[in-house]
């Protein structure tokens, strides 16, 4: 039983970060119908940035932490500006290609300024456990676990009570509608990916301390975060943490109850997951069903 | 001085055209009404005000050309556009399609709402409501409210009547008319209902494929025989 328990704790620590990064993609395929395949890379590439900001800057953790979110939202709002806006009356195929495109970008500018070498990365938290009876809970996934949703309850509040956050779901749910009030509707988008790159940051720094850093640490997390997202629902943000920690716990039981599996097929796992829901419940557990006229 | 003057306007959905060179000017102060059959080009006309389709040819709002404007730039001037079929946010509640509405104002909205719940009794208990599950007449009433919010100079009212019953549609047409004469908003509105359109009018224009056909005082248009064969029934 302790090892249920601890799987289930280190289950959670996984999946908040799984969550975070399947939030990022609900934020812009609600607001846009595209999957951005960058925000993985994204993610890395503004980890780099926490890095270079610690080791060689000096900077404390929570400070570079901080410096590192901005960062992100800058990046997200140019890159949305600059490589996407220009796209965006073209085809969802066109969009995906720019996305893409942002991959090999973002994997060789790292490779380039950083060099593929493999990194430390600290973590905030303590290597250690808190032992209760039997069972040793790790300070890291706990701590993974309430960053991730002290940010998420950040997020859900600037949605819920600023102006800016009911433009922003305005825009998303009628474009048309909120551009005859007023509401500058390509802005929003960018500040969509703005923060749609804030919480990529935020999974990113959570998983370098265990992966390391490297230019292709964020690449395994993005399936998982796309079966997170698949399972929540891909429209649904509730979904996106639901369904990361769902994935997370349940990825970290069957890796040490399932024997065949293991720790090496948790990727396929995850995609035998995308692939059952998308055939079963395409709309998720948290998604409305969408019927379309053809 | 007119507030509102369109010269020679056209408009095009790709590569059929909607608009053949409308011209109509709506002095402030004034309720004009825009008549006309389906596909006459109506509702083309408010939305190349509003800069929702692409136009060419000359609309001057308060002494500026709207002509290379987008929609959130004409709101912002003050032109409020309440399209066909309402487009109220179904997901978000009653309260936030009203705070939406003033959006490009700044400063506590509280006094407006109240203001709302005055003409609209109902609003004012349903603020928490999706608008989604507003019947028709209240969607548009909502709409109509959430386009009051931003204060604005001129009112483009889309089909205010279309599947509402008559004592909602006259109910309205009542408020958008008093709104007028307190507060001297002015209106130009689209409307199937031509009986009660000229009404509320001082002036109308009567549209016919792309085109001004006739115009005049509201007067002259209820006396005019093919105006009334055509759009009034009798």
């Amino acid at each position: 039983m302790a090892e249920f328990f601890q799987q289930v704790v280190a289950g959670l620590g996984d999946g908040a970060i799984y969550g975070s990064l399947a939030l990022a993609l609900v934020l812009i395929h609600r607001a846009t119908g595209v999957i951005n395949f960058a925000q993985g890379e994204m993610a890395m590439f503004t980890t780099y940035i926490a890095w270079t900001l610690i080791e060689n800057h000096g900077w404390s953790y929570w400070p570079a932490f901080a410096g590192t979110l901005l960062f992100a939202l800058v990046l997200g709002i140019g890159v949305q500006r600059v490589v996407i806006a220009p796209v965006s009356n073209a085809s969802v195929l066109t969009v995906v290609i720019m996305t893409i495109g942002l991959v090999l970008t973002f994997n060789g500018l790292a490779s380039l300024i950083w060099s593929a070498e493999i990194r430390a990365f600290p973590s905030p938290f303590p290597n250690e456990t808190w032992q209760i009876g039997e069972v040793s809970i790790s300070q890291e996934s706990v701590g993974t676990f309430v960053v991730v949703l002290v940010l998420v309850a950040l997020l859900w509040a600037f949605f819920q009570f600023t102006k800016i956050g009911l433009a922003l779901r305005a825009s998303a749910l009628n474009p048309e509608a909120s551009r005859l009030v007023g509401v500058r509707v390509g802005w929003m988008l960018a500040i969509g990916w703005g923060l749609a790159a804030m919480l990529g940051a935020v999974a990113g720094m959570l998983t370098a301390p265990t992966t390391f850093l490297e230019p292709t640490m964020m690449q395994a997390i993005l399936i998982y975060a796309f079966a997170a997202a698949v399972l929540g629902g891909i429209d649904s943000p509730v979904g996106a943490i639901a369904g990361g920690l769902l994935l997370g716990v349940g990825l970290n039981l069957i890796g040490s109850y399932v024997d065949f599996v293991g720790a090496d097929l948790r990727l396929p796992v995850a995609l035998l997951v995308i692939l059952v829901v998308l055939l079963v419940r395409p709309a998720g557990l948290f998604g409305k069903p969408v019927a379309r006229r053809v | 001085m007119a507030l509102l003057e369109l010269k020679d306007v056209e408009a095009r959905y790709g590569p059929v055209r909607a608009l053949h060179g409308i011209s109509l000017a709506v002095d402030e102060g004034q309720i004009v009404a825009v008549l006309g059959a389906n596909g006459a080009g109506k509702t083309t006309t408010l939305r190349a005000i509003s800069g929702t389709v692409k136009r060419t040819g000359e609309i001057v709002y308060d002494g500026r050309s709207l002509g290379r404007r987008g929609p959130e730039a004409v709101a912002k001037l003050g032109v409020a556009h309440v399209p066909e079929g309402r487009g109220t946010f179904s997901e978000l509640s009653v309260e936030e399609n009203l705070r939406l509405g003033a959006y490009t104002r700044r400063g506590s909205l509280d006094g407006d709402i109240e203001r709302m719940s005055g003409y609209f009794p109902w609003i004012g208990t349903r603020l928490g409501q999706h608008a989604g599950t507003l019947s028709g007449g209240e969607q548009q009433m909502l709409a109509l409210a959430r386009a009051l919010m931003g204060r604005p100079r001129l009112l483009l009212l889309d089909e205010p009547s279309l599947g509402l019953a008559p004592l909602v549609t006259r109910e309205i047409f009542r408020i958008v008319k008093e709104l007028n004469e307190q507060d001297g908003l002015t209106v130009l509105v689209v409307e199937q209902n031509a009986a009660i359109a000229l009404e509320v009018a001082s002036h109308a224009y009567v549209l016919e494929v792309g085109k001004v056909a006739v115009s005049g005082t509201s007067e002259e248009l209820a006396r005019n025989e093919s105006v009334r064969k055509s759009y009034l029934g009798y």
